[in-house]
């Protein structure tokens, strides 16, 4: 993946930066209009961060005005628009185009509304995720969905990546807990989808924008659900010998009719990375870790507690803690917390992969993924949601050393594809963006594909959005209209007719 | 008049290839247990999807099922419930509401229609839970969309685009969702003798604190003894539903009663009859009383609904109850006339929404907007979404909008020639 191909840029548009860039600041006056290229560094890659370049120029709106009409601008002259939140995106979603405008939706900050009896919040697009329960937990309510970079990452871009988070399971994704959007599509059109009410009229086009990665339309506001935050929360922290009897005990869990708010599972590797860097009391001598949390009121929390002890003990764990405190709790999270940056101590780089499978195929997956680990030489280190199944491989490579990071690109390829072979998909939060876009025909045929880019074609059909992103090849959507029929064939005789 | 039965997936696949091929409407039918929602269709051949039937998957402990499309609903709520699990979105019956028989409709129709019910506040509508698609285009083009597991944000979620497309952009085949634990134990706190106005502020007071209520509906006085064969009497009803493990659901109840003790006198309602009450409101019994005045279904925000159904009073003879914590309003017109421009007129006045004359006789469905019509960026939107999947727009050609897709009649033409 490193010889990423992205769209040729158009040498028409590149020719003509400098009157593009002046009519932009004619559109956004003031400091919204970034040309230098030592100002424009700062944006030249997202959260995947082996991909950089610089944009053609970078424009921070303030208006839904602004956006409609820089899009309306661009849509007329044919130039290409990549949007971005935050910049957080783990699979390139933001990258940059040498020839895109790269429209910056960082000043929408603003709440807009809080209407606690409709439990809602309005909110611009560039408002934190963790920046919507801050405006309300003084009363007691919170925002759901939890993705990891939630400090940073931005709402609107939880809506075009379907953001999920460690309390998915019980909570939903994003698209469970957005009510409504206002967007601008590509021809500068203002279009609401649902709102203050549930359901949205029509097509579920709000289904369809959440998790569409930047491809159909800019997010211009959100409204969110918010909830009341649970009474108590405790966790246990289980260790079993294989990883088949963690995952049992998940599946036993889930049999009981329980749903955790957070379930996790460390392997070895993960247990050892992350015990020597916060230390915080992970057994030493297991293959698998699995945290349970659950949420609700006291009572709740510990009958259920009680239930899932007696179901792991049934599936062989040899240690099983049970928080006794807040402290303690935090604890348990602690390491599963800075897995990451445990594993980033112990190699010089690593890559985050993001396959979901379905639970049961746990077992075979790391069987597989050790045989992988072997063949290419580089280690691996898993965190997985075990609730949901979403898979976090961590692979552990050295950029300096030449080819290694080619070598990590294969080898997590070659993860994912095992995970679509298992019955599971690419990526379960992380989005496609270019990192997984190739790999697109694993999960899909051709005319699954074109099924989705003829979505593309009814939003943006000069294919100006966010291009290079998410299809491994943007078919024209002139070429995609056309009907292939065959006129005079006899319809097969054995449907019954009446 | 032919009806085609295909019972596999290419069969439907033929078929649907040789209507786009004769651009030949086709009516999709799966039971027809909601035939009478949407426009009238005119169309000259029927694809009937009731033997394309069978549940393929169920793993309980992966909280996975797929069926065919044409599977009854009844059969696989049957085989969820002796695993002690259920679809949590509680998919309303439109049988008792529509004169039919109860217990009808199929899954492909579930997710076509975005079926939801009492729990849609908590617990989200079909689009919420369904995972995967297999369905076959207009342009007779078999596809697949998501996949078995809850978690997947890989490619557009074509999935959620089928929900509530009533089998205008493609004709499912296959459906995957998720499935969860069924309760343990419900309980419902009925406060009885308020207002509208008081009991929204109750429900809103109680959805608000951390006692987990499910569902909330109110019943107004009169309305309330159209429940449950009038058992529970005809005094309004604001009812909370708390559902779960036993000893949770026990001290949850506990303090609604604490936080409400004010509001009403109270009463508790467990097990059966709790659920019978629920399964009521959810197929809108109160209503379902055999004729076919127009019967609406209103989605507000919880505060604004039960303003806008006060101005309506003012205008117009209803009768109206409440559920999703005020926000979603059922209202039976007590005179012919449906008064389609006045009750749109006064959700937009209150804050917006969207109304759906769920029950009307032919004429005034084929005479009035039966689903909200949109504004026209996101109706030119939706018509191209519209032509995209559906060129010849052979798939219930008119039962959402009318006209959609004849806008696109010549570019479709010029396709087929090249």
């Amino acid at each position: 993946m490193s010889g990423l191909a992205m769209p040729k840029p158009d040498a028409e548009t590149l020719r003509r930066r400098a009157e593009i860039v002046a009519d932009m600041r004619i559109i956004v006056p003031g400091e919204g209009v970034v040309d230098a290229a030592n100002e424009m560094r700062a944006f030249e890659s997202d959260g995947l961060t082996a991909y950089r370049q610089l944009p053609l120029v970078v424009v921070l709106p303030e208006t839904v005005a602004q956006v409609s009409r820089v899009l309306k601008y661009c849509n007329e002259r044919n130039i290409r628009v990549v949007p971005r939140g935050s910049g957080t995106s783990l699979s390139g979603g933001a990258l940059p185009l040498e020839d895109a405008v790269l429209l910056v939706m960082s000043r929408f900050n603003r709440i807009l509304a809080i209407d606690y009896p409709n439990r809602i919040v309005v909110a611009q697009p560039g408002v934190t995720n963790l920046g919507i329960t801050t405006a309300v937990e003084q009363e007691g309510f919170y925002y759901a969905p939890d993705p990891s970079s939630q400090i940073a990452c931005s709402i609107g871009g939880n809506v075009a990546e379907n953001s999920g988070g460690v309390h998915c399971l019980k909570y939903g994704l994003t698209a469970n807990n957005v009510l409504g959007i206002e967007m601008v599509l590509m021809n500068g059109e203002v279009v609401r989808l649902g709102g203050s009410h549930l359901d949205q009229e029509g097509y579920d086009l709000l289904g369809v924008m959440t998790g569409s990665e930047g491809l159909l339309g800019v997010v211009t506001e959100v409204t969110v659900r918010i909830l009341k935050k649970p009474e108590t929360a405790r966790a246990l922290l289980i260790g079993f010998p294989t990883s088949e009897e963690g995952g049992q005990c998940v599946a036993d869990i889930i049999g009981a009719g329980i749903i955790p708010g957070g379930m996790e599972m460390m392997d070895r590797p993960a247990i050892h990375a992350a015990e020597d860097f916060v230390h915080a009391g992970y057994p030493l001598d297991v293959e698998a870790l699995l945290i349970v949390e659950l949420d609700g009121p006291s009572v709740e929390v510990d009958h259920l507690i009680g239930l899932v002890e007696a179901i792991a003990y049934r599936n062989g764990s040899t240690t099983c803690r049970i928080s006794q405190s807040e402290q303690e709790r935090l604890s348990f999270w602690a390491g599963r917390k800075a897995a990451f940056p445990a594993v980033g101590r112990i190699s010089p780089d690593y890559y985050c992969m993001d396959g979901t499978i379905p639970r049961k195929e746990l077992p075979r997956v790391l069987a597989g993924m050790r045989e992988l680990s072997e063949k290419y030489g580089l280690g691996v280190a898993n965190v997985f949601h075990a609730g949901d199944g979403n898979l976090h491989p961590l692979i552990l490579y050295d950029a300096n050393v030449p080819g290694e990071l080619d070598k990590a690109e294969s080898f997590g390829a070659d993860i994912l594809r095992l995970c679509v072979e298992v019955g599971g998909v690419l990526t379960g939060e992380h989005g496609v963006g270019v990192e997984k876009r190739d790999l697109m025909p694993e999960m899909f045929n051709q005319i699954d594909l074109d099924q989705q880019m003829r979505v593309k074609c009814a939003f943006d059909p000069n294919h100006l959005l966010n291009p290079g992103k998410v299809f491994p090849q943007l078919r024209r959507c002139a070429e995609l209209g056309r009907m292939h029929v065959h006129r005079g064939q006899v319809a097969f005789p054995d449907i019954p007719r009446f | 008049m032919t009806t085609f039965t295909p019972s596999s997936p290419t069969e439907t696949l033929s078929t649907i290839q040789w209507a786009a091929a004769e651009e030949t409407p086709l009516e999709i039918l799966g039971h027809g247990s909601k035939r009478g929602i949407g426009r009238p269709l005119q169309t000259e051949h029927t694809l009937d999807l009731s033997k394309l039937a069978g549940i393929t998957l169920y793993e309980p402990a992966e909280l996975v099922l797929s069926a065919k499309a044409g599977t009854p609903l009844a059969e696989i709520e049957q085989l969820l419930a002796e695993n002690g699990q259920q679809f949590a979105f509680e998919p309303m019956d439109h049988g008792p509401l529509l004169g039919g028989e109860p217990g009808r409709g199929t899954i492909g129709g579930v997710l076509a229609s975005n079926l939801s019910g009492p729990r849609r506040l908590k617990a989200g509508a079909a689009r919420d839970h369904i995972l995967g698609v297999a369905a076959v285009s207009g342009r007779g083009e078999a596809f697949n969309s998501g996949g078995r597991v809850v978690k997947n944000v890989t490619g557009y979620d074509l999935s959620k685009l089928m929900a509530n497309s009533w089998g205008t952009l493609a004709v499912l085949t296959d459906v995957t969702f998720k499935v969860l634990p069924a309760a343990e134990t419900e309980v419902t706190l009925a406060i009885r003798g308020l207002l509208d106005e008081a009991a929204v502020a109750a429900m809103a007071l109680a959805l608000g604190s951390s006692a987990e209520v499910s569902s909330a509906a109110h019943l107004p006085e009169r309305i309330a003894a159209r429940v449950a064969g009038g058992k529970h009497g005809s005094d309004a009803a604001t009812l909370l539903r708390v559902e779960g493990f036993g000893p949770s659901v026990v001290y949850r109840i506990e303090a609604l009663k604490q936080l409400l003790g004010k509001a009403g006198p109270l009463e508790e309602i467990a097990g059966e009859a709790s659920k019978t009450i629920w399964r009521d409101i959810r197929d809108c019994r109160p209503f379902a009383d055999g004729g076919a005045r127009a019967v609406w279904r209103v989605s507000m925000a919880p505060s604004e609904a039960h303003h806008m159904v006060m101005a309506l009073r003012m205008q117009a003879a209803v009768d109206a109850f409440y559920d999703w914590q005020g926000g979603l309003v059922w209202l039976s017109m007590r005179e012919d006339d449906p008064e389609a421009d006045l009750l749109r007129g006064l959700i937009r006045k209150h804050g917006g929404g969207h109304a759906t004359l769920v029950r009307a006789s032919p004429p005034h469905r084929a005479a009035l907007p039966v689903f909200e019509p949109q504004p026209p960026h996101l109706a030119a939107l939706s018509a191209r979404l519209k032509a995209e999947f559906d060129p010849k727009n052979i798939l219930n050609p008119g039962r959402m909008a009318p006209g959609a897709g004849s806008a696109t009649l010549a570019r479709s033409t010029e396709g087929a020639a090249s």
